[in-house]
């Protein structure tokens, strides 16, 4: 595809002989916001994680800006790192540092840039996610929410072309939701950034997202514009989306026959 | 029946050597790396400062504390042995060798195993738990130059200040349960002293001692806690594994070096 800033191609991962990956192909287009969804365990994370370079295929490969991450040194993996910033999932900020001092931790890590300035642009973070008011706040005072939207701050301290997002709706209340369902949409869009979202909140990310992935046993299950999904009649799609408790995605763990292991352990 | 579970004990042996192995290879990979990656842990020395204060000022307390009672149990101690001999004018060098050569540099990396060690190891632990130290992997940060080599050498710096410190506040000690209490003459406590502590022989090693029992205890603490596993049961287990791996190699080291220096 055109414009494609981060590719995967064929791209298979697997820990201790089990595969979590089997070749796998998804196109991030410059400007875009892409979900990549999945049930719990379906190694949604993980793609982020390849992405960014933690951890290297055991087939294919991944492309940020036409170069293949995993064949990148140290340097190579931390000049393409420069250009992403990652939102954890509980946010992962640094419990040891204020709020200012988060934000502005990438600014002092990879700029000179004089303390005047770097107060003034820690501010303008903060005010983009809503929070300048809590600049002096040390992370253990913050709400989930806040937290997540701090992180978000800090991640885009530096302007990134790509923003990886980690199941930014877990555990959050409706309102502080629908908060960073914004600003995913007009951070992206402002800072001409490419936003990558890996998430299982259908409803939320189908609101905003320009395209979708579903992964599902390995493989890319499914594809499409949430409105093409939202139509779609495949089964596996179907349960997803209207989250159906039974269908492909089986309610029972693999299991022996339950007669059987009943009787098992009466014996 | 027998062989299969005689094989089964060897083959649980054989796995449990293999896994010590390979954590002290794993333990020399992250030695090493912190080494070659310490050039910012002095380029900016607040950070190491800041971890000075944390390792070393915060252990303070208990450090001299438990070195202003020991110095003063060996004095008790000291001269009830002395004076069956006659010579409880030698009571300021016993305190005062036994502290310097002994109890200052290993007592204290005891107690700093248990205090700063611990307070590493769940600390560099949590941070894994919680992802910290993956952000800062993402945000082209490396975390063992950023978070492990400033904590390493904080501990070196401040594990020999704090034994010189422990040995002078134990002198001190001494010297009250001796002078002011049991009435020995402070003009022999004092002079025997300073002239029977070899500045080279005795007080150089002792410093020396802590500086290897600085690196071997900070080292440990810091690879348990960078080893845990990111759980709370993982982080608790890597605590208890600091104080205990901490205490058997300084115990261990202590011997070795002493042999050493003894023999020179």
């Amino acid at each position: 595809m055109a414009n494609a800033i981060v590719e995967i191609k064929d791209l298979s991962f697997g820990y201790k002989g089990r595969l979590l990956h089997k070749g796998i192909n998804m196109t991030f287009p410059k400007g875009k916001v892409v979900a990549i969804m999945g049930g719990s365990g379906s190694g949604k994370t993980t793609l982020l994680r390849l992405i960014g370079g933690q951890l290297k295929p055991t087939k294919g490969h991944v492309e940020v800006g036409g170069e293949v991450v995993h064949k990148q040194d140290r340097e190579g993996i931390y000049r393409l790192r420069r250009k992403m910033g990652m939102l954890f999932q509980h946010g992962a900020l640094f419990t040891d540092l204020s709020v200012f001092e988060n934000v502005a931790f990438p600014m002092r890590e990879h700029t000179n840039l004089p303390e005047s300035m770097i107060r003034d642009l820690v501010l303008l973070k903060l005010n983009a996610v809503g929070l300048r008011g809590a600049h002096a706040l040390m992370p253990t005072e913050l709400s989930g929410g806040m937290a997540r939207r701090i992180a978000l701050a800090r991640a885009i301290a530096l302007d990134p072309s790509i923003i990886m997002y980690d199941e930014p709706f877990a555990g959050l209340d409706p309102i502080s939701m629908a908060v960073i369902c914004d600003l995913i949409r007009s951070l992206n869009d402002a800072l001409g950034a490419t936003s990558i979202i890996v998430t299982h909140d259908v409803e939320e990310t189908f609101q905003f997202a320009d395209y979708v992935y579903f992964v599902a046993d390995g493989v890319v299950a499914a594809e499409g514009t949430p409105e093409d999904l939202r139509k779609s009649e495949l089964p596996f799609v179907h349960q997803f989306v209207h989250g159906e408790k039974d269908g492909p995605v089986p309610f029972h763990y693999a299991a022996p026959e339950y007669h059987a292991s009943l009787l098992r352990g009466a014996r | 029946m027998v062989l299969h579970k005689l094989k089964r004990m060897l083959s649980k042996l054989g796995a449990g050597c293999i896994n010590k192995i390979w954590r002290l290879g794993a333990g020399g990979r992250l030695f090493w790396l912190t080494l070659v990656s310490s050039g910012e842990s002095f380029r900016r020395f607040r950070l190491t400062i800041r971890e000075i204060y944390f390792t070393g000022v915060l252990s303070l307390i208990i450090i001299l504390v438990s070195a202003f009672f020991v110095g003063m149990v060996l004095a008790l101690q000291g001269y009830h042995t002395l004076q069956k001999y006659g010579s409880s004018e030698a009571i300021g060098v016993l305190v005062a060798l036994a502290l310097v050569r002994e109890l200052g540099p290993v007592v204290t990396a005891l107690l700093f195993a248990g205090r700063a060690g611990t307070a590493i190891t769940a600390e560099i632990g949590l941070m894994k738990a919680t992802e910290q130290l993956s952000a800062m992997e993402m945000m082209a940060v490396s975390p063992i130059a950023r978070v492990i080599a400033p904590r390493f050498w904080a501990g070196v710096i401040a594990m020999p200040v704090l034994a010189t410190l422990f040995s002078m506040v134990g002198i001190l000690g001494g010297y009250l349960v001796a002078v002011p209490l049991i009435g020995v003459d402070a003009g022999a406590f004092w002079s025997q002293m300073q002239a029977n502590v070899d500045w080279e022989y005795d007080i150089l090693n002792g410093v020396l001692k802590s500086v290897v029992f600085g690196v071997a205890c900070t080292m440990i603490a810091l690879f348990e806690g960078y080893d845990a596993p990111p759980t709370a049961e993982g982080v608790s287990r890597a605590t208890t594994r600091t104080v205990v791996s901490s205490s058997l190699a300084v115990l261990g080291l202590d011997f070795i070096l002493t042999s050493f220096m003894i023999a020179v």
